[in-house]
C-alpha cells in the first residue's frame, strides 16, 4: 500500500515542524528591542548575558511551551467534540482556567513556589468547565456545533463577569494584577517554574501522542469507536484530564491567549490530513513556533512598548475563525 | 450447529414504550438474514442488541457464552462488525483511512502492520472502492460512502456482519452487487444480518427472512415461506400483488 510513501511524508513533516520550532525559538531569543549578540552573551558580557539568561531565554521557552500546549489542546478538543471549531477558547475552558487563576490571585496564592496555587486552581477551573461543556452540549451521545459554541459563549460570559466581580472586590493593587494577567502576556518566568511546567506537560503530551489512533476513531463517532473495540468513556476521561492540564498549566502562567488552538490545527489538517498520529505532534511543534513568532511580533511592533501577545493572537485568530465559518474547506456545518 | 447469537425472550422498553417484546431467535454462521418490517417495528433496536450497544431490559442476548453487551469491547469487535450510516464529515479523513479504522481491534501498537495493509487492500477490492482510496471521505457520494463503510467493517475481519439498511443510497447496480457480496460472504462462513426495506432483493439473496411488526417477530424462515400476500398486506398496510420471476423467486408489486 501507500504506507511507506506516507511514512516518509510524516517524517518530513515532523522534521520540518521541529526545525520551525527551533528557528522560531532562536528568533525569539535574538530579536527584541535590544538586538542581542549571541557571541557577547556566550562570552558572558553584560548586558547581553543577563538579557539572554534572565529575560529572553525563559520567555522564549514559555512561549514555545504555551503555544505547543494550547495548539495540542485544540487538536484534542476538536477530536473529543468532533468539531474543528472546538478550542480551549471557544469551549470556555480557557475562561474557566482564567477564573480559577483569578480566584487564586485574589486569595493571594500567587507568590512563592513554582507549582503554585494559581496553576492548580487554573487546571481545576479548566476541568470543571470541560465537564460542564460536555454535559450541556451533548444530547444522547451526539454533540452539535451550535450547542457547543453557545455553551462556550455562555460560559465565557459568565466566567468573564465573575472575574470582573472578583476584581472589583479585591482592591486596587490586586485588581491591577488581575487586569494585567488577563491581557495574556508572556512575562519571563523563573526557571524553577519552567521546570515544573515541563515536568507536567511532557507526560501529558506523550499520553496524547500515544493515543493518536484512538483519537481518529473518536473523532468519527462514539458508536464508531465503540464498535471498533474502544472504551469511549475511558478515552473521554483521558482527553478531558489531558486537555485541562494543558490549558490550565499554561493559562496560569500566561493568562488567556486566544485562538492558537484554532489556527494551527486547522492549517495543519489542510496540509497533512486528519490522522492524529501526525497531526498531534506537528500541531504541538508548529503551535510552539507560531506563538514564539507572535511574541517576537508583539515585542517589536511598537518597541519599546510591548503589546500583550494575547492581543496579537486574538486579532489574527478572530478573522480566521470567521473565515472558517464561511469557507467550504473549513468543513464546518452548524 | 451451535448458534453464534442467541436471544431468549429479549425485550427492550423505554419508560412505558415497549420497543421489543419477548424476542427469541438464534443465528448461526453461514446465514444471510434479512430483517424487514415497517418503521418502528424494532429492527434497529434488535440490531443494537446484537451489536452489544444496548442491554435488553428483560431476557438475554448472547454472543457465544456471554451477554453481548457484557463482552470486552475489543474482543467483541474482533468478532462482530457493524455497518451503519455514519457522518464522517467533520475532518478530512481519506477513504482508506476510514477503512484502516476497522483494524483498530487488531491493533498492536501505534502503527499498522503488513497484516492490516493486506486486510484493508482486500476489503477495498471486494467493495470496488480501491480507485477511491485516496479520496477524501466527505467528498464521496452517499453510495460511495456506504461502500467505504462496508469496506471498513470487512477490514475488521469479523465473524458476524451487522448492517443497518446497507442498500440505502445505492444505485441499482450497486444494490445488486452489494447483495451478491453479502451472499458470498455468508457462503464463506460469515453470519450476515441486514435490515432491509427491499423485500424482493431480500427474497432473491438472503437465506432467511425475518419479518418484524410492533416489536415482535411475525414470521421467520426462507423468503418463499415468509412472503405471503395476506401477511405482507397486514404488516405493511399496502396492497400486494405476488408474482414469480422465471427462476421461481417471489417478486412483489406494492401499491394500488
Amino acid at each position: 500500500m501507500a504506507n511507506s510513501r506516507r511514512n516518509a511524508g510524516w517524517i518530513a513533516a515532523i522534521m520540518f515542524s521541529a526545525v520551525a520550532a527551533i528557528l522560531a525559538g532562536l528568533t525569539a531569543v535574538l530579536v527584541g528591542s535590544h538586538n542581542l549578540s549571541l557571541d557577547r552573551a556566550i562570552k558572558g558580557l553584560a548586558p547581553d548575558r543577563d538579557i539572554l539568561i534572565q529575560l529572553r531565554l525563559p520567555r522564549a521557552l514559555l512561549a514555545l511551551w504555551a503555544g505547543g500546549a494550547l495548539s495540542l489542546a485544540g487538536v484534542l478538543f476538536q477530536a473529543l467534540m468532533r468539531n474543528p471549531l472546538a478550542t480551549p477558547d471557544t469551549l470556555g475552558v480557557s475562561s474557566g482556567a482564567a477564573l480559577g487563576a483569578v480566584v487564586a490571585i485574589a486569595l493571594g496564592w500567587s507568590s512563592g513556589s513554582a507549582i503554585s496555587g494559581v496553576s492548580i486552581a487554573a487546571c481545576a477551573g479548566a476541568a470543571i468547565v470541560l465537564v460542564l461543556v460536555v454535559v450541556i452540549a451533548s444530547n444522547r451521545g451526539s454533540i452539535s456545533s451550535v450547542g457547543l459554541l453557545l455553551s462556550g459563549v455562555t460560559i465565557n460570559i459568565m466566567c468573564g463577569a465573575t472575574i470582573v466581580f472578583i476584581a472589583s472586590m479585591v482592591g486596587f493593587l490586586k485588581s491591577f494584577a488581575v487586569a494585567h494577567w488577563l491581557m495574556g502576556g508572556l512575562d519571563a518566568p523563573e526557571y524553577s517554574t519552567l521546570a515544573w511546567l515541563t515536568a507536567v506537560l511532557i507526560p501529558v503530551c506523550l499520553v496524547v501522542f500515544w493515543h493518536g489512533r484512538e483519537w481518529n476513531l473518536l473523532a468519527v463517532g462514539d458508536t464508531w469507536a465503540t464498535t471498533r473495540g474502544l472504551s469511549t468513556s475511558r478515552l473521554l476521561l483521558i482527553g478531558c484530564v489531558a486537555g485541562s492540564l494543558l490549558t490550565g498549566a499554561v493559562t496560569a502562567l500566561t493568562g488567556p491567549i486566544a485562538f492558537v488552538g484554532l489556527i494551527v490545527p486547522h492549517a495543519l489538517r489542510m496540509w497533512l490530513g486528519a490522522d492524529h498520529r501526525i497531526l498531534a505532534p506537528c500541531a504541538f511543534l508548529l503551535g510552539a513556533a507560531f506563538l514564539a513568532l507572535c511574541d517576537v511580533f508583539s515585542r517589536t511592533i511598537l518597541a519599546p512598548v510591548e503589546v500583550p501577545v494575547g492581543v496579537i493572537t486574538a486579532l489574527l485568530g478572530g478573522p480566521f475563525f470567521i473565515w472558517m465559518l464561511k469557507s467550504k474547506r473549513g468543513g464546518v456545518t452548524l | 450447529m451451535i448458534p453464534l447469537f442467541q436471544l431468549v425472550n429479549a425485550g427492550v422498553r423505554y419508560g412505558d414504550a415497549e420497543i421489543l417484546r419477548s424476542v427469541s431467535l438464534a443465528f448461526s454462521a453461514g446465514e444471510f438474514v434479512a430483517i424487514a418490517g415497517p418503521n418502528g417495528a424494532g429492527k434497529s433496536t434488535l440490531l443494537s442488541l446484537l451489536a452489544g450497544l444496548k442491554a435488553p431490559s428483560s431476557g438475554v442476548c448472547r454472543l457465544g457464552e456471554r451477554d453481548a453487551h457484557a463482552w470486552n469491547r475489543r474482543d467483541f469487535a474482533r468478532r462482530v462488525a457493524v455497518v451503519e450510516a455514519t457522518d464522517v464529515t467533520s475532518f478530512p479523513f481519506t477513504a482508506s483511512e476510514v477503512v484502516y479504522m476497522g483494524r483498530m481491534p487488531h491493533q498492536k501498537g501505534m502503527y499498522e502492520t503488513p497484516e492490516d495493509d493486506e486486510a484493508v487492500a482486500h476489503a477495498l477490492q471486494r467493495t470496488g472502492m480501491m480507485p477511491f482510496r485516496d479520496r477524501e471521505f466527505r467528498t464521496l457520494s452517499s453510495g460511495e460512502k456506504q461502500r467505504v463503510l462496508l469496506a471498513s467493517a470487512l477490514a475488521q475481519s469479523p465473524e458476524v456482519l451487522l448492517l443497518d439498511e446497507p442498500a440505502a443510497h445505492l444505485d441499482l447496480r450497486h444494490q445488486v452487487e452489494l447483495h451478491q457480496l453479502l451472499r458470498e460472504l455468508s457462503q464463506g462462513g460469515l453470519l450476515v444480518v441486514a435490515i432491509t426495506h427491499d423485500l424482493n432483493l431480500a427474497a432473491a439473496y438472503a437465506s432467511r427472512l425475518i419479518l418484524m411488526h410492533k416489536g415482535r417477530i411475525r414470521a421467520d424462515g426462507p423468503a418463499a415461506e415468509v412472503l405471503r400476500t395476506s401477511l405482507i398486506e397486514e404488516v405493511f398496510e399496502v396492497h400486494v400483488a405476488m408474482h414469480h420471476t422465471p427462476s421461481g423467486q417471489p417478486w412483489m408489486l406494492y401499491g394500488e
